[in-house]
This record gives C-alpha cells, structure tokens and sequence, in this order.
C-alpha cells in the first residue's frame, strides 16, 4: 500500500514538472499557428524588407522594421547605459567595499529591481524627459533616449548582482598572485579579475539585454507609438512590446490580420530572446564546470 | 609622476567613480520617491482608497483596481504554489541525472527569460479564448500563475538544497519512506526559504502590466470583482491609464496610485528579506 501512495506521489510531483514544458510548448504552438495565419495574408519578405508599419491605417504596411530599429534603439541606449555602471558597481562592491558595506547596499539595489516597471514608465516620462529636455533642446515628449536611459536603471542591478556573483568566484590565489606582483586594486580588476571572470559577466549582459529587448511598459509609456525606422534618438519611436500593447488596449475583433499582427510582433521577440537566453544558459553551464 | 603614484591615483579615482555609479541608482530612486510623494500624497486619503473610477480626476479611486490585485494575488498563489513546489520537489529530489531532467533544467531557465508579454499572449489565446473564461479574473490569474512559475520552483529547489543531509539521513534511520521524509522533514525545514520565494515571486505578480492588458483586463470597470469569472483591472493598470490622460488631476492620481503599488510592493519585499535572514540563521 505505501508503495502504490509513494509511485503515484511521484507520478503527481513528476506531472507538475512536465507542465512547465507544455508552458513552452504552449507559447510555441500559439505563436506559430497565428503568425502562420498571418503569414499566408501577408508575405514574408515584406514583413522583413517594408520599412513601414501600418496595419492599424487605411493604407496598410507590414514591414517589422520600424518595431524592430525602435527596440533595438531603447535597448542600446539602456545597456550603453547600464552595462558601464553595473560593472563598475560590481567591481566596487566585490573589490573596494568594506564587507559590511557590501551587506547592506546589495538588498538596497535589489529593491531598484523590484519596482514596477509601470512606475518607471511615470518617471520617465514626467521627471527624466523633461530634466532631458531643459539641456537638449527639440527633445520630443515622447522619445528614445528618456525611455532608454530609464530602462538602464532598471537593468543595472541584474548587471550589477550577477557580475558580482561571477567576480565573488574568482578564486582568491589569482588575486593575491596580483598584488604580489605589485599591482593596484585597479589593475588587478581590468588585467585579472574581470579576465577571469568574463564568461559570467557576459552572460549578465546578455540576460540584460534579453530583458531591455522584452520590457513593455516603460517604452509603452515613454518612448511614444509612432512607428518609425530611426536611429535618432530624440523623436518618438514604437518598439515590438509597445506596439503589443497599443493594440491589446484597442477594440480588435478576434481572427482579423490587425489581431494576427501581435502573434507576428510576438514571435519575432520571442525568437530574439530565446536565442539570447539559450546563448547565456550555454555559458553559464560551460562557466559553472569551470570552477568547479 | 612617476608610474606608481599614477596608478595609486587611477585607483583612488575608480574608487570614488564606483562609489558614485553604486550610489546613483539609489540617489535616482530617492529623487523620484520623493517628486511622487510632493504630488500624490496630498491626493491619499480614505475616499480615494475606497472611491469607484470615475471620469473627473478629483472623484475617482483605487478601489476596483485595488480589489482587482487582491483577487489575482489570492488566485495566482492558489494556482502557482502547489505546482511549483511539486515541480521544484520532483527535480530536486526524484528526477534521475539524465534527458528528461537536462530538458526541464535548460527549459525552465528559459521560462524565467521568456518577456512577460509573450505569457499575456499566450494567456489570450489559451485562457480567454481557447478555454473561454473571457478577460476575467481566472484567466488573469492563470497566465500570472505561468509566469512566476519559473521563479517558484527556482526558490523552492534553493530552500530545499540548502536543507542539511543529515536531517534526511535521521529520516530515513527511522524507518520513514521518501514522501515521508520531504513531507515531515524537508518541507517544514525549508519553508521559510520557501516562503521568502514565493513572497519575491508575488511581488513581481502584483506589478505586472503588460500581460493582463494582453489578455483584455479593463482600465474601467464599475465594480469590484465579486467572483473570479468577472471582468477585473489591477493598480498598474489603473495608474497606466491614468498616466495616458492628459488632464493634470490624473497624473496627480497616478502619483498617489503608485505611492500604494510601491507600499505593496516594499512591504512584500521587506517581509521577504526579513524570512530570508531569520531562515539563513538557522542553518549557520
């Protein structure tokens, strides 16, 4: 009898695994079915080559790289912006600090990640924008740039803690073979230690791109809904996510192409993050046997 | 200047430069605390917690979108919990090393990178149209549910990793079988870390936006959720809305909104932080 209760407990607990691959095999099949409906409205090589997004006009256009130039822009902005800091931040914490400093500013830069995005939209849009503006003259109210910088702040304790974590690992000889030598904190940093430990710190800027690439309200909020195929950073763009929204927040009838379009918005996010995400998991994995 | 005074010089300047960028985030966050606090406190008082929406500024509230966030909280626990420990006791304490177990590590890592939208359009097409709850609280809560699943059953395996073996060695002397085991020893011992992931994942849940105005959770709803069939919006999405009007009275609103999200969202973190170190002392 106990046997029988452990064998289908295990059988339960072993379900509940299996769910998670049917999340993944769900997104999967969704995504695809759709945008194959959509595809076979609209071709494929327009799709990649129209350099104009209409579908919500009369005179539609269904070219993805507008959404695309819009949210490769604010991601660039936000890691050129994040990927600086967050590594001086780690490097900081993990060399220079006292340890008890170390305790106390780790929690208080987690809570920088536990903000709602929605409130980081608000102060983008209502603080970061118009302090912007008062140096950049012709900034508009909706724009990259104010979107971008934001969005770093966002992604700067992810970059900051996971490099961090991977600078924390490097084994102790390496560093005081280093100061043997006679070399400052500094050079032991950039010559050593960030060597060394270059594999974890590239997965965390991966992972805060992955993230720049699928975060939604901020650029919703702050970056505007105009699609447009720019690099400029000071004019209202519309990225993939934003777009998603833009249209969800609409009245859009179940099955019409203007309802497919976020399946094919959809999975061009997903194939970008998938590939980044597999990528960092193919380090990360690589990285771990190393010291191990 | 010789080279080693440069290099003592470069090393106290990256010094105060670390300081800077370390304090920067902190400093932004404080600015911006303190601009909401300056516009939105003198809005909070009970009429605005208690007030349905309404179309002029002065008059509307929070609490439809507040009930609307209780409602997912409770149902996304219910739904997210018990399948997320089971998922996380099952990899951490069955699976053999293998195939099977290699998908579902590599799969659930990809899970946790999967942007939150893509879960809103898959909660669209799976809860609200494919199984027809509509845009209602249930499908709400659902594709929430899938969305901190990742985060639950990463916490949980670390809670009960960080279990010591002798605890299970003891277990076992004594004639227990394995349920037995994780059921009285493992989980009791690893429930505060538990706790601390679940709270942090719930934390995350009560500010998503992006998926539940995906699978059609209004801006405006008259009432209150009264069950979890009807149609519900939550506070990010009542402060989104109103952050969208261009009328001043709102964007007051939304900064007394958001002062009650970033209430919520502290609180729950602080009580996990708290879990967290009282739990980490009884192992040391």
């Amino acid at each position: 009898m106990q046997k029988i209760k452990e064998a289908v407990i295990e059988k339960g607990l072993m379900a509940s695994a299996l769910i998670t691959i049917a999340v993944t095999a769900g997104i999967i099949l969704v995504l695809a079915i759709e945008s194959i409906s959509f595809f076979s409205e609209v071709s494929i090589i327009d799709f990649f080559t129209d350099t104009q997004w209409t579908p919500l006009y009369a005179d539609k256009h269904f070219g993805i790289l507008p959404l695309l130039s819009g949210t490769l822009l604010t991601s660039f902005i936000a890691i050129a912006f994040a990927v600086p800091v967050g590594l001086s931040i780690s490097i900081y914490i993990s060399e220079y600090a006292p340890k008890g400093f170390r305790k106390t500013i780790k929690p208080a830069l987690e809570l920088l990640a536990a903000v709602p995005t929605v409130v980081y939209g608000f102060f983008a849009l209502t603080v970061v924008t118009p302090f912007l503006q008062s140096f950049i003259p012709g900034l508009s109210g909706f724009n990259s740039l104010s979107a971008g910088l934001v969005m770093g702040v966002m992604i700067i304790p992810f970059i900051s803690s996971l490099s961090e974590d991977a600078l924390h690992a490097v084994p102790n000889s390496l560093r005081e073979a280093a100061y043997g030598m006679g070399s400052t904190k500094l050079q032991n940093a950039f010559r050593v230690l960030i060597p060394a430990a270059s594999s974890g710190i590239i997965v965390s800027i991966i992972l805060g791109i992955s993230r720049a690439i699928g975060e939604t309200m901020i650029v919703a909020i702050a970056a505007g809904q105009q699609p447009r195929l720019t690099m400029d950073p000071t004019v209202p763009v519309e990225t993939i996510t934003a777009y998603i929204v833009q249209v969800s927040l609409g009245d859009v009838a179940h099955g019409s192409l203007e309802y497919k379009t976020i399946f094919a918005a959809g999975i061009t996010l997903f194939v970008f993050t998938f590939l980044l995400n597999t990528i960092s998991y193919r380090i990360r994995k690589k990285f771990r046997e190393k010291y191990e | 200047m010789n080279n080693i005074t440069k290099n003592r010089v470069k090393d106290n300047l990256f010094r105060f430069w670390g300081i800077a960028c370390t304090l920067l985030g902190l400093v932004l966050l404080s600015i911006f605390i303190g601009s909401i606090l300056i516009d939105g406190l003198q809005r909070i008082d009970w009429s605005f917690i208690t007030s349905l929406p309404s179309r002029k500024a002065e008059r509307a509230g929070i609490f439809t979108a507040l009930m609307g966030s209780v409602w997912i909280l409770v149902l996304t626990t219910i739904i997210a919990l018990p399948v997320g420990i089971a998922a996380a006791i099952y990899l951490e304490e069955y699976a053999k090393k293998g195939r099977l177990s290699n998908l579902l590590e590599i799969n659930i890592s990809n899970l946790a990178g999967v942007p939150s939208i893509i879960y809103g359009l898959l909660g669209l097409e799976v809860f609200v149209r494919i199984m027809q709850m509509g845009a209602s609280v249930l499908a709400g809560s659902f594709t929430l549910a899938l969305l901190i699943l990742p985060i639950v059953i990463v916490s949980t395996r670390e809670a009960i990793k960080a279990v010591p073996k002798s605890l299970r060695d003891a277990s076992f002397a004594l004639g227990a079988s394995k349920w037995q085991t994780i059921s009285m020893q493992l989980l009791p011992a690893s429930f505060g870390g538990i706790l601390t992931g679940v709270i942090l994942a719930l934390s995350r849940a009560v500010g998503e936006t992006a998926p539940l105005i995906v699978i059609g959770a209004l801006a405006y709803v008259p009432f209150a959720p009264s069950s979890p069939m009807d149609e519900f919006s939550v506070m990010p999405i009542q402060i989104f809305n109103w952050i969208s009007r261009p009328q001043q009275g709102f964007e007051v609103n939304a900064a007394a909104a958001i002062i009650i999200l970033l209430l919520i969202t502290f609180v729950m973190n602080g009580i996990a932080v708290y879990y967290r170190n009282r739990w980490q002392k009884k192992f040391k």
